[in-house]
């Protein structure tokens, strides 16, 4: 499992919700990082074949970290910082999309 | 906004070439897809404490004044930016902040780096197996290091990180090293060439001394490798030779055989590519001040070539005088002496390259595997054998490929499978890498919601600078 290396780091702790588990992490973490912390590797399953998939490259090219955050699919863990109050998902499957979506940065 | 120069990257390369353009009066858009400077190399350099110091090393630091330098020029950095899309007419689509833009300039600089070359083995799909340069990044960015680990592979990444682990006092269950003996010989044939840069060969052999020393089990002459688990990582199986199977138990398997450029963007852009034998991978064809093909574009750093952060700063500068003669802001005089100390240094940066490439080539059965099984394109979860079935009918190429199967055609767009596939139907066509050539790559490079294309403003519209 991951473990933090000790640091003089003094970064605020920020808690978000993981599949109705509460997880803490560092400020500046990616939520990729903050849930290897807490020992979670399966983060979505694949659309195909229906197996589980974890992070891989931890620089945004992979994408076997899609998950739906904040409601919203396709997020890639390892680029996207943890914050309060967020609400992370495990993305089974194809993500879901439908006509009455929100559009992001539409006027409504 | 309407830059002379824009420059798609914010690792060594990036960040000299924009500052060096800036520092000469030029108006530079940076557009960088972290949320800091740093690229892979330096990632989180600009936060980095004592005790970062000590466990990433002295090198990792030279990155602090080059990011340094960036945050107090005169350029508009854009973090967080997602560039999608380069034309031939020097036009860049991006995203940022959930919106879309496109711009335009009269110089474009790609440095868009390296990624870690596409080790297919059984199992390295599962949950605990990760690429080594991942290990790092958890480590520069988090401070996360997993206890126990097993690494394996090849090349300098792969030693470096065993080594940094070591540094912050953390265990490695074992280092399976893969390197061929046969590489041995011929890459003494670079050694006089090598021997000019004994400081880094000495840096490597301490390494080395230090894994050793450490006690960890290093395995040497490693040819055969699978993950254990079913529903994630377990182990990692492996042989030395044609010896038995052996096993060591661990939740945590990092790969790693070197490195490759980054090529979807520039071969998305339509720029001229042709293949390396030495570094085993694609590179985008330059002159000497790192132009391609296409009229204003260049590309700088190990996205054309690897050759390592040093050379990737000075390959920076290199292109960004470059782009200030094409602009007009400085005579090619001026240019030509102003970039002798960079060639100077890129030079000096070289020397060792031919000795670590020749020295640490990838054998073929771990560039293409032998076992039908392997999980080759991850997105699709296609194996070896879903790929070779179609093969057999006869393909004009990968592209070809991805009609009856879609290869390549997952979100990653064959970052992970593209060279897998290519030497796979080279061995199987008996042609070469070169004749069989890539997947067509065609923008959108990263995926971008529809949504957002839908409302690109106009007054973002492209500017014709």
């Amino acid at each position: 499992m991951f473990k933090r290396i000790p640091s003089e780091s003094t970064a605020d702790a920020v808690v978000f919700d993981f599949e109705g588990r509460s997880i803490s992490a560092r400020a500046g973490d990616t939520v990729a990082a903050a849930l290897l912390a807490a020992g979670e590797t399966h983060f979505r399953t694949t659309p195909e074949k229906d197996r589980p998939r974890g992070p891989f490259c931890m620089m945004g090219i992979c994408f076997d970290c899609l998950m739906v955050i904040d409601g919203e699919p396709n997020r890639q863990a390892c680029q996207v910082l943890a914050a309060d109050g967020m609400t992370v998902r495990r993305q089974i499957g194809a993500a879901e999309v439908g006509p009455d979506d929100p559009i992001p940065g539409a006027e409504t | 906004m309407n830059p002379d120069l824009i420059v798609i990257g914010a690792g060594p390369a990036g960040m000299a070439a924009a500052t060096t353009a800036a520092d000469a009066g030029a108006n530079v858009l940076v557009l960088d897809d972290q949320a800091k400077p740093g690229g892979q190399i330096y990632r989180a350099v600009e936060a980095a404490d004592a005790k970062a110091e000590a466990v990433l090393g002295p090198e990792y630091m030279a990155g602090r004044p080059l990011a340094a330098a960036l945050r107090s020029s005169a350029v508009t950095y854009v973090p967080d930016a997602a560039v999608w899309q380069v034309t031939d007419g020097r036009e860049v689509g991006y995203s940022a902040a959930g919106r879309a833009h496109l711009v335009r300039a009269q110089q474009v600089i790609l440095a868009t780096g390296a990624q870690e070359r596409p080790f297919p083995v059984p199992g390295w799909q599962l949950p605990g197996v990760m690429m080594a340069g991942a290990a790092q990044t958890l480590l520069k960015s988090s401070g996360l290091a997993a206890e126990g680990a097993v690494f394996a592979g090849s090349g300098p990444l792969l030693y470096l990180v065993v080594h940094q682990y070591l540094q912050a006092g953390v265990k490695v269950a074992a280092l399976l090293d893969t390197t061929a003996g046969a590489n041995r010989l011929p890459a003494l044939m670079h050694l006089p060439g090598a021997l000019r840069r004994w400081d880094m060969l000495a840096k490597g052999r301490r390494w080395m001394a230090a894994i050793k020393a450490s006690g960890t089990e290093i395995v040497t002459g490693v040819s055969a490798l699978k993950v254990l688990g079913e529903e994630r990582a377990t182990g990692l199986g492996y042989r030395v030779g044609t010896g038995p199977w052996r096993e060591i138990e661990s939740e945590h398997v990092f790969l790693h055989q070197g490195v490759v450029p980054n090529v979807n963007l520039s071969f998305a852009a339509g720029i001229k590519h042709r293949w390396d034998e030495r570094q085993l991978c694609w590179h985008p064809v330059t002159d000497a001040w790192g132009r391609t093909d296409i009229d204003g574009l260049a590309i700088a750093g190990d996205g054309a070539g690897i050759g390592g952060a040093l050379a990737a700063e000075a390959a920076g500068r290199i292109a960004a005088l470059g782009a200030l003669a094409e602009l007009g802001r400085i005579d090619a005089a001026a240019r030509d002496t102003q970039a002798r100390p960079h060639r100077a240094a890129l030079e000096r940066e070289g020397r060792l390259r031919p000795f670590l490439d020749t020295w640490f080539r990838p054998a073929d059965h771990f560039r293409v595997p032998v076992d039908d099984t392997t999980v080759v394109c991850r997105c699709e979860e296609l194996t070896v054998k879903d790929l070779t079935d179609v093969m057999e009918i006869g393909l004009a190429g990968p592209n070809q490929l991805k009609s009856y199967c879609r290869a390549g055609m997952g979100p990653c767009q064959g970052r992970f499978c593209g060279l897998t596939v290519q030497e796979l139907m080279a061995r199987e066509q008996g042609r070469t890498p070169q004749e069989v050539g890539y997947y067509r790559l065609r923008p959108p490079v990263k995926p971008v919601p529809l949504s957002e294309l839908a409302l690109l403003d106009a007054d973002d519209g492209v500017n014709d600078g």
